[in-house]
């Protein structure tokens, strides 16, 4: 066999990554909404990378001889200002921009921990299983029945109100989602015979969780990594909304939000906009999470 | 059935005694000890404070005092609040019939107009109509509560002054309360336009709790009538002539409804945990701003309290869900 055959097989292998990629892409980029919600989202990481270059002002900035003052299209409005000025003289686009970052940032943080720490949770709970399997799945059950912002509030009340005690106990009340996903795929994946095959050919437990099983495992875990960036945004901004997440002058949207509660029925830009970033960008990962589904599970990939 | 039942009860024991282990542990986390909390900043001087520590039992062992802890909650104490001085447990009871009487309204309301739109945008799959409802059902998932509360306050009570901004009724209103739902006891009351009012305020507060239940019935009976209606028996009812209507009505709907219920079931967390959010907007006397209430406060108790009967209310409701799953399920009851 010339060399030339060799390089052949191997860029045709079925399983490669490239090949994956390529029919993930078709499949996705058939649902228009999740282009769209990608593309949204995209803004959104540019707009969050780029904030001290893109904003106009600095976000904690105050302008004495401006407060309140309303969106440029409005009677009154100023072109220093584009989207107006909360109530002691910030600029609203440029704390909306700077938050576009700790959205982001929350997200990120929560998803990664809660995934860790879930995923392997659950590989070892669906892979040991016996006594250990059972005490990790029902922690879970015990983290499960309280509602998950009940216990992120009650966590915050423990830890002190932050940004960052929120992001723990956001990531806390997460992770049993996907100590359960990943606990029902090692079930599903752990006796099949590639797995059988790695552990007769001498694989050790550790690699075999990790490298054997758990690349087969990802499809449901990537659904979940979004459904969950989505929610772990919702809760940061909620938990700021009540108090006890991102503390003020933080331009966190739902920190903004409680900010401007006594403002609801003279200055709507205060109130408004906040809400709007935060549903516009939660909207567009769920968007992108839909798309996700749809391009990653395998029942509805009948061509 | 009974070995169902049993093993369904057999699971729920555990990670109730770990409910309890984790509300015990909530105060004991706290930095300081509990009569140091309950001192508050005042503080206490050392021979006072060694008395109330052997007062509430504090001095002995930690096993001890969370056998205690259980024993007392199962009989119905939860120990007093030290806002108001009274029994959590009163405490609790008399605020939840406000969150039920919302939490109820909101799914009904997510209810009512979700299963319709969802089996509209099954049947009609791809159409115009379907992108539009699944597209305003995403938006409704992917909704901040806390803010289209604010906005619907905005709208309905600022600009067009038509619902009241916060409580459950009128303060013209005055009656004792009998079910403790504000409906039912303002129309047992009597008293003309009470009913109007208790309406009237609880409008916005169902809109809001009720969007993000709406939104998951909605996608949900869309996604289980998709499946359903691709299934034999349906062409076979279609194939001997049965009128569409009567095929989606009775035919499809009726199998697709089994997962829309265990949906409508498994929401009571998220509707637990939306009305924190939508009691602490509208004002709303339930538990949720209770909760966010006392933690503000520093309660510890009525925390501790609030977070085991919430969390024993949640079980409690899956349970029965599961239960009910089984029952209308046979291949659940036999699975292991």
């Amino acid at each position: 066999m010339s060399e030339h055959t060799i390089l052949d097989a191997r860029d045709t292998r079925p399983g490669g990554w490239r090949s994956a990629l390529t029919e993930f892409w078709h499949y996705f980029s058939e649902n228009r909404g999740a282009v769209i919600g990608m593309w949204i989202f995209l803004a959104v990481c540019v707009m969050a990378l780029l904030a001290d270059v893109i904003a106009p002002h600095l976000p904690n900035s105050q302008y004495r001889d401006a407060l309140l003052v309303p969106p440029v299209w409005q009677e009154g409005g100023d072109w220093r200002f584009l989207l107006g000025t909360d109530a002691v003289g910030r600029d609203m686009l440029s704390r909306l921009i700077h938050g576009a970052r700790y959205s982001l940032f929350v997200g990120c943080i929560v998803v990664t921990g809660a995934m860790v720490v879930g995923v392997t949770a659950g590989l070892v709970a669906g892979f040991v299983g016996g006594v250990v399997d059972t005490l990790v799945m029902r922690l879970m059950d015990i983290i499960l029945a309280f509602p998950s912002l009940l216990l992120a509030l009650a966590l915050v009340a423990v830890l002190g109100p932050s940004l960052t005690n929120a992001m723990i106990a956001i990531a806390i009340v997460q992770q049993p989602h996907y100590v359960r996903l990943t606990r029902a795929a090692v079930l599903g994946e752990r006796n099949k015979d590639y797995v059988t095959a790695a552990r007769v050919a001498g694989v050790g437990p550790g690699r075999l969780m990790f490298r054997t099983i758990l690349p087969n495992c990802m499809a449901p875990l990537i659904v979940q990594a979004a459904l969950s960036f989505s929610s772990a945004i919702l809760d940061a901004a909620a938990l700021g909304f009540l108090g006890m997440g991102a503390q003020p002058p933080t331009p966190e949207w739902g920190t903004m939000l409680a900010e401007a509660r006594e403002f609801i029925l003279r200055a709507w830009w205060v109130v408004t906009l906040p809400g709007l970033a935060i549903l516009v960008t939660v909207l567009a990962i769920n968007l992108m999470g839909d798309g996700l589904r749809d391009a990653l599970d395998p029942k509805l990939k009948r061509s | 059935m009974l070995a169902f039942l049993l093993r369904r009860i057999g699971l729920i024991i555990p990670t109730f005694i770990g409910v309890t282990i984790a509300s015990f542990a909530f105060i004991r986390i706290l930095p300081g000890d509990p009569v140091l909390l309950m001192a508050g900043e005042r503080g206490t001087s050392p021979e006072r404070h060694a008395e109330l520590m052997k007062q509430f039992g504090f001095d002995r062992p930690l096993w001890e005092q969370y056998f205690d802890y259980l024993f007392s909650a199962l009989q119905g104490d939860l120990g007093n609040s030290l806002v108001t001085k009274k029994p959590v447990w009163d405490e609790f009871f008399t605020l939840f019939p406000a969150t039920m009487e919302l939490s109820f309204c909101a799914i009904l309301f997510a209810v009512i107009i979700g299963m319709p739109a969802g089996v509209f945008a099954a049947v009609k799959r791809g159409s115009w109509f379907d992108q539009t409802i699944m597209g305003t059902a995403l938006v409704g998932y992917s909704m901040p509560i806390f803010w289209w509360g604010l906005l619907l306050i905005i709208l309905f009570s600022g600009m067009l002054g038509w619902t009241p901004v916060s409580g459950r009724i009128s303060l013209l209103y005055f009656f004792p309360p009998v079910t403790g739902f504000m409906l039912v006891d303002s129309l047992l009351s009597g008293q003309k336009g009470a009913f109007a009012s208790a309406l009237s305020h609880l409008i916005l507060p169902t809109i809001v709790l009720g969007t993000i239940p709406l939104a998951v019935v909605a996608r949900q009976t869309r996604s289980a009538m998709l499946e359903v209606l691709g299934e034999d028996y349906v062409r076979t009812a279609r194939a001997k002539g049965l009128s569409p209507s009567r095929v989606i009505g009775v035919h499809a709907l009726r199998n697709a409804m089994i997962p829309v219920i265990t949906t409508i079931g498994l929401q009571v967390g998220v509707l637990l945990a939306g009305a924190i959010l939508t009691e602490t907007i509208f004002s709303w006397p339930g538990i949720g701003k209770w909760m966010v209430d006392s933690i503000f406060r520093r309660d510890y108790p009525a925390v501790q309290g609030g977070l085991l009967m919430i969390a024993a209310i949640v079980m409690l409701v899956n349970l029965i869900v599961d239960l009910l799953y089984g029952l209308i399920n046979p291949r659940i009851r036999h699975t292991r």
